[in-house]
């Protein structure tokens, strides 16, 4: 069998034992302070009695915007983490120059950019694209809910239950030390014997299933539930990049689901996918999970191109230039995507013909990438421009993704690539599209979408405050690293020999600082506006004089979203109906049919984590229990049909009463 | 007034009018991870790491029984899908039953085949071309194991509820599940088996 005979296992705790504590004081520190925090904050939640109030009117909500909101505090709670790892990593490097090793062990920093890497993509720009979509594409398509309500907050507390996972390796054993996409034969079981790669893998498998689901679900939600005379091609771009964005998770998300699978039989059953002998080929794992991660760069980018198109013509006050081509333009993306997998590995020696393939596939997507560019310029040019804060981050998009891209461009070419494959110019290169294009347009999505969502604006000053601490910092954290890179300094290092790199790697730590303080004061934006939320009410509805129809309800939206179906008539749907005076009708109200909340969601997702845990650890009966239980809590879930209600009608004409009261009093 | 912008009437979407389709797109993502499989067997299927190879290991006449129980499973679940149209709740239930027993001997002779592979020590660990084997045949008879259990509960919700319209949804879903295991089994027959033993 694969997994080794010398391992001490017990049968009650399987290999878990007291050497799974680690004893660095770092770590223990992080983990008082997380013991501490969390005590407080659960001791806070039963002082004020919210117990009952967060389950009910969250944990088992199936209301797409409430799931939307908690894929966004996921996000933002993982994000201080992986923030936090990229802090370390700086600071390691900065220190460890002549003869000093720095403050990092090889095993801890080797944990550090692993999870880092893991946390970032996984954990917290997918809730946040998740977040998002799921808050507003069925507002923008005039719809109630999205097509699968439970399987919705079911998905939530699966991503939930993969970061449950990765967060336990902080602070029992250890977390994978393979880089984010564990490559064998570092990640089988000879080289990575103890629970790291374990946490990676069942982390990563929860958490998949969840996003497939979530695919699947909006995708439908997009093709089904639009509301009437809304065509495709009346869709807001954001809904459209959305579309193309489930596509592409629900066509790659099951590649890395089968491509961990098959690790997961190396270490734990003694097959021979990915070993060095017996005839596994390592190769042809670097090959599947590019299949998947390739795409996947893309699932992150895609929606936040919708966000950009969003702003740029609510703000220039103009109908988005070149809609149709900026449709097409990210079918092509989503299309090409799968199309340039091997630029990953240029170098592993698949022959100038291939290379030459892939190389010029991935400088065709430039292309369309370039048009959405062109069209955001032209969608600006004589708009009338405001600078509000959601705007300002398309700006800054604009200037910085343009450099990442152009570096992307040039890592393209294999040759060049050869030179600078794994280099920190590849690490400056992706967080350059990362930070600059999919961070930068959740920041403009956020300062845009908030009102709707909570009824009031954010502080415009501590927003700008985050804006150039963020921006500056940005671009002092990593333009050294390209300098870096072109000198031949490779990525993952945690000591240097060479004292003339030092200065480099402290502008990059003096950058990460200023973003640190950009995320401070992002955090002191949000404290403020909720503090002062009363005098930043909206009570319109429509803070922005936006063009799309989640403008069209009020902030934030019934639970019904709309008490009466919105008709469609073109592009830009509130735009045209604010054009033409279009009034809401006041009668009749009719009950309203809506899905129920459910506990089963928490559950089974409950009931998985613990099954991921326990196989991480070889807790084999508790991993036999768990799966049993989830698989009878699943069948006992598809015996409860009464699974929806209908809201009165007397209950919708209180609300919306009240709601033309206050629209009255606002004119 | 010309232009209607808002609908006074409600705009009903049909009960459960997305599931069909968002089952199809489920299958077609478990289609993906089979498509993995396959690519999979087709890098590895000659790694035999001087181990056994298709030629000492493959039954034909087995294989044609296991492939015939898949296949009739197929059509007794069609049958089981025109009693649920004409209303037969009885004939519903018999056919789902007879449905069960096909898949539950399909999954007896890959058990079968699998024991006795292991016995002669060609298990999966033996050579990269048996784990891809046993990985993909194995991954297939799972998703039967999982249909067949399905199938019991659904026959257990119609016997208690008939053919309502949730568990008609429900029953056309098992359908499309049923039938796509079928066309990854042709896949696997073709491709695994008689490829391997030509």
């Amino acid at each position: 069998m694969a997994i080794p005979d010398n391992v001490e296992t017990t049968f009650l705790l399987g290999r878990l034992n007291w050497d799974a504590i680690p004893r660095e004081p770092i770590v223990l520190a992080t983990f008082a302070v997380v013991l501490l925090g969390g005590l407080a904050m659960l001791a806070l939640l039963t002082h004020y009695r919210l117990w009952g109030w967060l389950w009910r009117e969250w944990f088992t909500s199936v209301d797409h915007k409430k799931i939307g909101i908690m894929y966004m505090v996921l996000g933002l709670v993982m994000f201080v983490r992986g923030f936090a790892d990229a802090i370390m990593m700086r600071l390691q490097q900065v220190m460890a120059f002549n003869g000093s090793e720095g403050y990092l062990n090889a095993h801890h920093y080797d944990q550090i950019f692993t999870a880092h890497g893991v946390i970032m993509i996984f954990f917290v720009a997918m809730p946040f694209v998740t977040g998002l979509m799921n808050y507003i594409v069925p507002l923008q398509i005039g719809a109630r809910d999205v097509s699968f309500p439970f399987l919705n907050n079911f998905s939530f507390w699966m991503t939930t239950g993969g970061a449950v996972i990765v967060m336990a390796s902080l602070f029992l054993g250890e977390f994978a030390q393979t880089g984010w996409l564990a490559f064998p034969p570092l990640s089988g079981l000879s080289y990575s014997p103890w629970v790291g790669v374990d946490y990676y893998i069942w982390g990563l498998q929860v958490a998949g299933v969840g996003t497939t689901l979530s695919g699947i679900n909006l995708l439908v939600t997009i093709l089904k539930m639009r509301a009437p005379g809304m065509t495709m091609m009346r869709m807001p771009v954001f809904t459209w990049t959305s579309f193309c964005t489930n596509i592409l998770i629900v066509a790659s998300f099951p590649v890395l689901t089968a491509t961990l699978v098959l690790l997961t039989l190396d270490r734990y059953l003694g097959t021979n996918f990915f070993t060095n002998d017996l005839g596994g080929n390592p190769m042809m794992y670097i090959n599947l999970i590019w299949i998947w991660g390739h795409p996947e760069v893309y699932i992150l980018i895609l929606p936040l191109f919708g966000v950009y198109s969003e702003v740029t013509s609510t703000f220039s006050g103009k109908k988005l230039f070149g809609y149709t081509s900026m449709v097409y333009a990210t079918i092509c993306i989503t299309i090409l995507s799968y199309l340039v997998w091997l630029h990953h590995f240029f170098t592993m020696g698949s022959g100038a013909s291939v290379n030459s393939f892939f190389g010029i596939t991935t400088m065709i997507i430039s292309i369309p990438t370039g048009a959405k560019l062109f069209n955001w310029l032209f969608t600006m040019y004589q708009g009338r421009l405001r600078f509000e804060l959601p705007m300002m981050w398309t700006i800054a998009f604009m200037l910085t993704f343009v450099i990442g891209g152009m570096t992307g461009v040039l890592l393209a070419v294999p040759p060049a690539d050869f030179v600078l494959h794994n280099s920190l110019f590849l690490v400056a290169h992706f967080h350059n599209v990362i930070i600059g294009g999919v961070l930068f347009g959740l920041f403009a999505a956020i300062n845009f979408w908030w009102p709707k969502a909570f009824g009031y604006t954010l502080d415009v000053f501590w927003g700008k405050v985050s804006f150039w601490f963020w921006v500056v910092g940005f671009w002092v954290a990593f333009m050294p690293l390209y300098v870096l890179g072109l000198m031949g300094v490779t990525r993952r290092m945690r000591v240097f020999d060479d004292p003339g790199l030092q200065i480099w790697f402290a502008i990059a730590g003096f950058g990460a600082v200023l973003i640190a303080l950009g995320i401070a004061a992002m955090f002191v934006q949000f404290g403020v506006s909720i503090m002062r939320r009363d005098q930043n009410r909206d009570l319109t509805g429509d803070p922005w004089d936006a063009r799309s129809l989640e403008w069209a309800t009020s902030s934030p939206p019934a639970p019904y979203n709309f008490a009466f179906t919105p008709v469609i008539h073109g592009l830009d749907a509130w735009a045209e109906m604010k054009a033409q005076n279009a009034t809401r009708p006041d009668a009749p109200y009719l009950p309203i049919h809506m899905p129920k909340g459910t506990g089963a969601g928490v559950i089974l997702a409950a009931l998985s984590t613990i099954c991921g845990l326990a196989l991480v650890w070889y807790i084999w009966w508790l991993a036999a229990l768990s799966f049993a239980a989830l698989v009878v809590a699943a069948i006992a879930h598809t015996f409860n049909y009464d699974r929806d209600y209908h809201i009165p009608a007397d209950n919708i004409r209180r609300t919306e009463d009240e709601r033309a009261r206050l629209l009255a009093q606002g004119v | 007034m010309s232009t209607t912008y808002w609908e006074t009437e409600p705009h009903h979407h049909e009960d459960g009018a997305s599931t069909n389709i968002g089952f199809w797109v489920y299958l077609m993502s478990d289609c993906l991870m089979f498509a993995v499989l396959f690519a999979t067997f087709g890098v590895l299927h000659g790694s035999y790491a001087a181990g056994p190879g298709p030629q000492d290991l493959f039954d034909l006449r087995l294989v044609a029984v296991n492939t015939a129980m898949l296949l009739l499973s197929s059509i007794t679940y069609g049958f089981a899908m025109l009693a649920m149209a004409q209303g037969n709740k009885s004939a519903t239930l018999r056919w789902l039953g007879i449905t069960l027993i096909f898949g539950l001997c399909f999954l007896g002779i890959e058990l079968y085949e699998f024991n006795h592979m292991i016995h002669e020590g060609a298990g999966p660990q033996r050579s990269a071309f048996l784990s891809a084997f046993f990985t993909l045949v194995g991954t297939h008879g799972l998703h039967v194991t999982f249909g067949s259990l399905w199938l019991v509960v659904l026959m257990v919700q119609v016997a208690q509820r008939g053919l309502i319209p949730e568990n008609q949804r429900r029953l056309l879903c098992l359908s499309l599940f049923w039938h796509f295991l079928d066309v990854i089994w042709i896949g696997v027959f073709t491709l695994v088996y008689l490829l391997g033993v030509i």
